[in-house]
């Protein structure tokens, strides 16, 4: 791909805090070609959440930037529709009318009243809670409120989906369930995906990219791991596939081994992450298309031993 | 609890469940007859109580009343009212007949009819107060909930007012009254008022004292909205008056009810003060006439207000719960 769909160049987020700023990000280079689904992977604190906030346009990078089909992103818009963790439905609403007031929103000149009925029902039926218009969230599982959810992002016709943990909070059977729904979705309507996780497995499942995070602070791309696993994917069937395996084990290793869990969170530059960061360019898990981000990484490192 | 092996005694973990099943809705019914016993148990235990100790307390004006007189004085004011009622019809009918003499004499002849011009009774009292007290509750929720809306979206007038608020807020009605009534005589002047200025004055200290609260739970509730809801509403830019209208109000909205509940309590309370110091018409107004009036029956009749006004503002609130369940999401 020639032209990048979404580009993330040379990002920094800086926080004020009483004790001064908190580099949460730094150098963070990201390309994305349309129709790709990227999963940002890393520990907590990270900033996963961050990134995709940028991209969002709900945070301002206080370098760098984030450009969009060729315009930069500033302010936040439905074309980058986000999911939420926890679904994030007016509670006062119906499922129908959560998804009104997006529809509401955004086709309110381009379409006719009885098209954005049909468009609402569409995309309610495109996650299966077609049957549930008149409930309200607090009376339908958590599952299917986030499935709301997503038929609400959708409604947008975004073009880029952004989605922030979006089964974190769900039961195993429900999560796979709407994995399955959104492999479906995604596959069908070619959509741009961001999707930030914890689980390795629906990473590896779901992604045509997982980008690995460093530990924060100053966190950054730390590598990518390009999955090439055909698709449709079934979850049964790729459990013992050896490709599949091994990509997992490649990330596992990045999470575990690598960026070991950070012990001392919020400290300047604790040194199990320079530790990692110096091991990280010769590992064995590059053997397969995993792509390291050589020059936002020896930046992040200097900056690091200087803090030191 | 019995332990059962289930294979070899199913009879008796049938005849167990059933026991249980049949148990289940008495609790139930024991729950409902008590919670209605105890509630008749205490309010008993209180008269019991008043009848004993009223005789004790002995004033220039009598005994102290016990519940009996209070029972005796509620018929006689009830009475009171219905003879006033009678007589105010006869006075209708006798202008109305006197009114249809003179039109059979002369069809175009102006005819007017005179209002009673008799002196209100306790009914009458509360029905005023009970208009006062909406007039400055309504008025008291006009201003504070869109300030509180205001206060709770922007942080930086909130800290420019939240010292404002906490000064005002513990002032008692009877510090604020003899300026509103300064004030009202000063500036409401008109040939023709519409209201009474008594009505204004009380209104207005009803309205300074009783906004407080609905003000403060407002500006809580609209601060305190789910960050992913905002999130929610920039991503899908909705306007300002959108956001304030489907995301912030009903949000707030079990919040705004709470303070309401507190104002229109708060409101109640400040109204009875208000009418006893400045004169106005309505219980306040009768509770102190019936103190300067000063009979054997005064205490007693005063004790029946007092009643009435209790009994009146634990009506007040259920009216607010109810309305709350209705319109709030969360009920």
């Amino acid at each position: 791909m020639s032209k990048p769909h979404l580009e993330l160049t040379n990002v920094q987020m800086a926080f004020d805090t009483p004790t001064g700023p908190f580099v949460a990000l730094e150098n963070v280079d990201l390309k994305i070609r349309k129709g790709e689904f990227v999963s940002l992977i890393g520990h907590s604190g990270c900033g996963k959440s961050t990134v995709l906030n940028i991209v969002a346009g709900l945070l301002q990078a206080t370098r760098g930037g984030c450009v969009l089909d060729g315009h930069e992103v500033d302010t936040p818009g439905p074309e980058r529709a986000v999911v939420f963790q926890n679904h994030s439905l007016m509670p006062w609403l119906t499922v129908y009318e959560n998804v009104e007031l997006a529809v509401q929103q955004v086709f309110r000149k381009t379409m006719s009243k009885a098209e954005r009925r049909d468009w609402i029902l569409h995309n309610l039926n495109l996650v299966n809670m077609g049957h549930a218009l008149d409930k309200r969230p607090g009376e339908i599982s958590g599952g299917m409120a986030q499935r709301v959810g997503i038929a609400r992002a959708l409604a947008m016709k975004p073009s880029v989906l952004l989605m922030d943990e979006p089964f974190g909070a769900l039961d195993a059977l429900t999560r796979a369930h709407l994995q399955d729904s959104l492999m479906e979705i995604q596959q069908d309507l070619n959509s741009t995906v961001i999707m930030i996780t914890h689980d390795v497995d629906e990473a590896v499942l779901l992604s045509d990219r997982i980008v690995m995070m460093t530990n924060g602070p100053a966190a950054t791309v730390g590598e990518e791991l390009y999955i090439e696993l055909p698709r449709p994917r079934n979850r049964v069937t790729l459990a013992d596939h050896p490709e599949y395996v091994r990509y997992r084990q490649a990330v596992l290793s990045f999470l575990y081994e690598k960026q070991s869990f950070p012990g001392k969170q919020g400290a300047p530059a604790d040194e199990p992450e320079a530790e990692s960061i110096d091991e990280s360019p010769d590992q064995p898990s590059s053997t397969f298309a995993v792509h390291a981000a050589p020059s936002g990484r020896t930046r992040a490192q200097t900056e690091l031993e200087e803090n030191a | 609890m019995t332990t059962l092996s289930q294979t070899d005694q199913t009879p008796a973990a049938t005849h167990w469940l059933r026991a249980l099943t049949e148990k289940l809705p008495r609790p139930n019914l024991a729950d409902s007859g008590r919670q209605l016993l105890l509630p008749i148990i205490g309010i008993l235990l209180f008269l019991g109580f008043w009848h004993l100790a009223a005789p004790q307390v002995q004033t220039s004006l009598g005994a102290f009343p016990g519940p009996g007189a209070v029972l005796e004085q509620s018929g006689q004011l009830w009475q009171e009212h219905s003879d006033q009622r009678e007589r105010a019809a006869q006075f209708i009918t006798m202008q109305e007949q006197r009114n249809e003499r003179i039109l059979a004499e002369n069809p175009d002849a102006e005819v007017r009819i005179r209002s009673y011009p008799g002196a209100p009774t306790f009914l009458d009292q509360v029905v005023t107060s009970l208009g006062t007290v909406l007039a400055g509750f309504v008025l008291a929720t006009l201003i504070a909930v869109p300030l509180g809306i205001v206060i709770g979206l922007n942080r930086h007038f909130s800290a420019a007012v939240n010292p404002l608020i906490q000064i005002f807020k513990p002032v008692s009605p009877l510090a604020w009254l003899p300026l509103v009534t300064m004030v009202v005589s000063a500036t409401y002047v008109s040939d023709d008022p519409m209201f009474e200025k008594s009505f204004v004055t009380s209104m207005i200290t009803v309205t300074l004292c009783s906004l407080w609260p609905t003000l403060i739970n407002t500006s809580v509730g609209v601060a305190a909205v789910n960050p992913d809801l905002l999130n929610v509403s920039k991503v899908l830019r909705l306007s300002f008056w959108t956001h304030v209208r489907k995301v912030v109000l009903p949000s707030s909205v079990p919040m705004i009810f709470t303070g309401l509940r507190v104002s229109l309590g708060i409101a109640w309370m400040v109204l009875i003060a208000a009418e006893m110091l400045a004169q106005s018409p309505g219980l306040g107004k009768f509770v102190w006439d019936e103190f300067q009036n000063g009979s054997s029956q005064s205490l007693s009749r005063i004790m029946v207000a007092v009643l009435a006004i209790g009994f009146i503002g634990f009506l007040l609130d259920r009216i607010m719960l109810l309305i709350q369940k209705k319109v709030a999401w969360n009920e």
